[in-house]
């Protein structure tokens, strides 16, 4: 059991980092192994936003391997170097933990594959999300101590989706927390309910396309396949209709891009998620609780139905 | 819990020596005179009037702190209470064994009335996943929509959901009547075993999938039929009963029930006579 929320608002932007906070915690019943964010902040857009972690967090609880801090600064030299050899120049740095990096970084090229594949040969190295709007931010425990950990309670925007996880298929670390970023799309990210049957035919498929797993978490593969899908043509909307048949197993799931926001829901409708709509604010989460933490007062709200899909633009 | 005896007359199965004890369980025995209903309560509960009326705040209670909370009101004789700021919070109004008039101004999260016998309930709001599991006898009408699971399980009463409900509705159900202003999701009716669902909307795919009994009246459309679901003749009877229903639960009470469709179990699952697969091989 895990909980997911998110929230778009239309027209204006507002601090999402606090809200998603809010909403998260208010889910942390259904597992807090593990808390993420997708934050798309307010920026200039010129340079990518790399959040990207040299390591794991070895802290109770965790199912990782404990390492010597000075491999952290041996990976973080490789990737500085790998950087500047791609001609990637670093604007901004910030280590907010020994094993996790924010870069804003002057970059030309649009593809991203190739960029990410470089920084991801380095061992231990892992982007968690590149783009010009969206950070990925998650860690052990609950969505406040991550928040608190990382300071995101000031950050303002205009969407964010997050997932407060209690871990049952995979480990206790995070390369297996969610949201996982849609590699190798700029500013797409994705958060899930549920369990995927029919995890490692599709990763077989897909690793034969070209395209990278991190974990062997089966949410992963969301974000994967709808990058995919993304990457033959289609749109975020079409990606997500084509995952109905082509994901087999229960699930509710959140995809974010840099400026949408889109829901789906198997066709068993076997995972919550309660939906409130208006005309400036779309909230949702595996429960009405997470609505209440931004809108305490009366609202209308409803679940959508089995095999629905929903997209809605910033 | 049912008592094993050894006794004389032998079931098909004990014949072929399969097994020699048999469960008398208490659904063979008398426990109660229906001429003393009227004496019948649950113990710990009160003697409650209607008239008596008082407001309690939830806000900053949790689920159990409410629910002991409601119960000492009924202690005290109150008949009708009212739940002011419940915001969504799960388990709210649970294991109500007592007549009582409870109002809900707000929504409700999971399980809530779960396991009630008795109360009339009006929650001016929307309701979780599994509301009025369980429920024994009374009236639950919920003002907008409904999760998944509505009505799980139900074994009596009238559950109302003016609203839309998702999927698996009336899941289980054994009894009681369950009435949808709007459309509900999958699976609704799914492995129902007795009782009757009424809605007006549209249903979702595999409707009454796996029925063993039991009745679903649809007025829209009907994305697909579950398992042995199969169409049944609307009677004039039928008819009656849902002008009646509709017009008691005060939802729909102009709508055109001739034009309802009727689905009820093929009953093509049913393997109640069959022998189990070790007494088959006994047998041959």
């Amino acid at each position: 059991m895990c909980g997911i929320a998110g929230l778009i608002h239309r027209g204006k932007s507002s601090n999402v980092g606090s809200e998603l906070q809010g909403m998260l915690q208010a889910l942390k019943h259904r597992g807090e192994d593990s808390t993420g964010y997708a934050l798309y902040g307010d920026t200039d857009g010129k340079n990518f936003i790399m959040r990207f972690k040299v390591g794991e967090n070895v802290g109770e609880g965790s199912s990782s391997v404990m390492e010597d801090v000075s491999v952290y600064d041996e990976r973080k030299k490789i990737v500085d170097q790998t950087l500047s050899e791609m001609g990637a120049k670093i604007i901004k740095e910030e280590r907010t933990l020994p094993y996790s990096l924010r870069y804003e970084v002057d970059y030309e090229t649009k593809d991203l594959l190739d960029f990410s594949q470089r920084i991801e040969s380095i061992p231990g190295v892992e982007i968690l999300s590149m783009g010009k709007s969206l950070e990925v931010i998650k860690d052990l425990g609950n969505a406040k101590m991550v928040c608190d950990r990382y300071s995101l309670d000031k950050l303002v925007g205009t969407h964010a989706i997050g997932h407060a996880r209690m871990a049952t298929e995979s480990g206790v670390d995070i390369k297996s927390a969610h949201p996982f970023w849609g590699y190798p799309f700029s500013d797409v990210s994705v958060v899930h309910n549920g369990q995927l049957t029919n995890y490692w035919n599709n990763r077989r498929v897909l690793e034969n396309k070209g395209m990278r797993f991190m974990s062997e978490c089966d949410s992963e593969l969301i974000a994967v396949y709808i990058a995919q899908k993304m990457r033959e043509g289609a749109s975020l909307e079409e990606g997500m209709k084509d995952s109905l048949t082509g994901l087999d197993g229960v699930f509710t799931y959140f995809v974010a891009t840099k400026d949408s926001l889109g829901m789906a829901k198997d066709t068993m409708a076997a995972k919550p998620l309660v939906l409130y709509e208006s005309d400036d604010l779309v909230a949702m989460g595996s429960e009405e609780i997470a609505i209440r933490s931004v809108l305490p007062h009366e609202i209308d709200t409803y679940d959508p139905f089995d095999g629905e899909v929903k997209v809605w633009q910033i | 819990m049912a008592n094993i005896k050894t006794i004389e007359k032998k079931s098909k199965a004990q014949s072929m020596g399969m097994h020699t004890e048999v469960l008398t369980g208490r659904t063979q025995q008398k426990f109660f005179n229906p001429d003393e209903a009227e004496n019948f309560y649950y113990f710990g509960t009160y003697d409650v009037d209607f008239n008596k009326r008082t407001d309690l705040d939830v806000m900053n209670m949790s689920a159990p702190e409410a629910n002991k909370e409601i119960d000492n009101l009924m202690s005290q004789g109150y008949g009708t209470i009212v739940i002011k700021n419940p915001q969504g919070k799960h388990s709210l109004g649970v294991g109500i064994l007592n007549k009582l008039n409870l109002i809900f101004e707000g929504s409700l999260g999971y399980f809530g009335m779960g396991s009630c016998d008795g109360p009339i309930v009006r929650i001016n709001g929307r309701v979780g996943w599994s509301c009025a599991e369980n429920l024994m006898a009374g009236k639950v009408v919920i003002e907008k929509n409904a999760g998944s699971c509505f009505g799980a399980a139900i074994r009596g009463g009238d559950l109302i959901c003016k609203g839309s409900v998702g999927a698996r509705t009336g899941i289980d159900m054994k009894g009681g009547t369950i009435i949808i202003g709007g459309d509900a999701g999958a699976f609704t009716g799914f492995m129902m075993q007795r009782g009757r669902i009424i809605i007006l909307g549209d249903v979702g795919i595999n409707l009454g999938d796996s029925m063993y009994d039991g009745t679903i009246f649809v007025g829209g459309e009907i994305g697909s039929y579950g398992s042995d679901a199969v169409d049944a003749e609307l009677t004039s009877s039928d008819q009656d009963w849902l002008r009646r229903k509709l017009k008691v639960a005060e939802i729909g009470e102009d709508f055109d029930v001739s034009k309802m469709k009727k689905i009820v179990a093929g009953k093509k699952l049913w393997n109640y006579d069959n022998l189990e697969p070790t007494e088959k091989k006994g047998a041959i």
